[in-house]
């Protein structure tokens, strides 16, 4: 028998994955994607199957998308915010996780403010474990819809020039799409002020602290969101001075390539990070990273739910 | 000593030559009992299916000038054993180019075996609209059916012994 497109049980990041698990799930999103546009947009693959979406942080996108996959193929789910639950009378994850496995999901979709969250509940439970996010570690469907994104107006990875602009410190999806660019062959380089860049992260990619450098004959630019709830020291004047030094302006597009894409994983904060004008323009693929959210979740649950358990 | 070969020994059914020959006749067929063209949709299944139902398009259009659309069906999702055929397979999309509804639809595959592939593949293009009718176009009959399911264009029929795997290896092999 061949070996399996994606080995793995679980998908908590893709620093653990080759370059052959990334194409797998790139190749079963795109196959998948058609399905969202048919007149009865639902399949029975996953039929039987309980997925719990369990959220210890706000999620409009990536909760609305992993449960949209879910449905359309036909998974059983339950979205558990933790705002809502018993987390508010002092449960630990861990006790949640246990309490919600005796109800015997056959995965659990998680997203934790704590780096390593999906690690620890992959090592302490049955079920298979779905990283959607854990602080500022890594955001993996998120780096692979942006992959697919990228893909799909591009036609490859393999040499594109892609820049990363804004909070690195604090953004799970750089990380996430660090290695995932990286390992697909493409050239990436990191913006941030000095204090938002992460000692130590220039032995994975260039960095630089100037906008224009990092943008110019850029194929990409991938902006992040200025992540005020993570932080907690003065990392810049004001956001108005954020703006003027490191904001997505027109004029700064002008430097990249002509066919040059935006990106963001959203929420975008317009006016800080980016200009309204730019998201709002022409080359802004923002709204199809969304419409992509789904397709590479579903292929997520496929992957991972689909076929016989390994043995 | 040799295991007692639980298949037919391999052998050739037609060569290229008597396959052009067959899909022009199969074509035919199709023109005759479907005399409203236009109304036609050919779907084939994948992987196998898929040239076959270009072929079948290209000699239709031969013989009556009209070329109908040829759809691609990836019945994956709806195996009834995706959950326990191993890995999972791979996906290779589906692609319908136009509304089935009112139309007639031309199932083509190579091989009709359990029949079970067709059940999925019926209940997918279900999904896709609300077809007049729907038919089963196969170059080979290999018996052993699990569900009420026949073809109604067929070009050959292999009726070898009954494989002795075990059901599911057995349909592992779609």
């Amino acid at each position: 028998m061949t070996a399996p497109a994606y080995p793995h049980r679980h998908l908590l990041g893709i620093e653990p994955l080759e370059a052959s698990h990334i194409q797998a799930v790139l190749d079963t999103a795109e196959a998948l994607r058609e399905v969202l546009d048919r007149p009865i947009k639902k399949v029975p693959a996953l039929r039987g199957k309980t997925v719990v979406n369990l959220f210890y942080e706000a999620s409009t996108r990536t909760r609305a998308s992993f449960e949209i996959a879910e449905k359309v193929l036909s998974a059983d789910s339950l979205s558990i915010a933790t705002s809502t639950s018993s987390v508010q009378k002092g449960e630990t994850l861990l006790d949640t996780a246990k309490n919600l496995e005796a109800m015997n999901p056959d995965m659990i979709v998680l997203r934790h403010s704590a780096s390593g969250a999906a690690h620890f509940l992959a090592r302490h439970c049955r079920s298979a474990i779905v990283n959607a996010g854990d602080g500022a570690h890594e955001h993996p469907t998120q780096a692979l819809l942006d992959a697919l994104t990228l893909r799909q107006r591009k036609g490859r990875l393999e040499g594109l020039r892609v820049a990363i602009v804004g909070d690195v410190l604090h953004s799970r999806v750089a990380r996430s799409n660090l290695w995932l660019l990286t390992k697909m062959g493409a050239k990436v380089t990191l913006c941030a002020p000095p204090t938002l860049m992460p000692p130590g992260i220039e032995t994975l990619a260039p960095t630089t602290s100037r906008i224009e450098e990092a943008v110019e004959g850029a194929d990409a630019i991938m902006m992040l969101r200025i992540q005020q709830e993570r932080m907690t020291g003065g990392y810049f004047p004001t956001l108005r001075e954020y703006h003027a030094r490191f904001g997505l302006t027109e004029e700064r597009v002008r430097l990249a390539k002509k066919d040059v894409l935006i990106l963001h994983p959203g929420p975008m904060n317009r006016g800080v990070e980016i200009a309204s004008e730019v998201a709002d323009g022409p080359y802004s693929v923002i709204l199809d990273q969304v419409t992509n959210g789904v397709a590479v979740r579903m292929a997520v649950l496929y992957l991972l739910l689909g076929g016989a358990e390994a043995a | 000593m040799a295991p007692p070969a639980p298949f037919r020994e391999r052998q050739e059914l037609m060569d290229a030559d008597r396959l052009s020959r067959t899909l022009s006749r199969m074509a035919h067929e199709i023109l005759e009992r479907h005399p409203d063209i236009r109304g036609t949709v050919l779907v084939g299944v994948r992987t196998r299916g898929v040239p076959l139902a270009r072929r079948l398009a290209a000699r239709m259009k031969e013989a009556s000038g009209f070329e109908p659309p040829v759809g691609a069906l990836d019945i994956t999702l709806y195996r009834d054993d995706l959950t326990t055929v191993g890995p999972q397979p791979v996906l290779k999309g589906t692609d319908i180019p136009t509304s089935i509804d009112g139309r007639t639809v031309v199932l083509v595959d190579d091989v009709l075996f359990t029949g079970r592939t067709v059940r999925a593949a019926l209940d997918e293009l279900i999904d896709f609209g609300r077809p007049a009718r729907i038919e089963l176009a196969v170059l080979v009959d290999r018996g052993h059916r699990e569900l009420p399911i026949h073809a109604v264009l067929l070009l050959e029929r292999v009726a070898g012994p009954r494989p002795r795997t075990p059901a599911r290896k057995r349909r592992r092999r779609r």
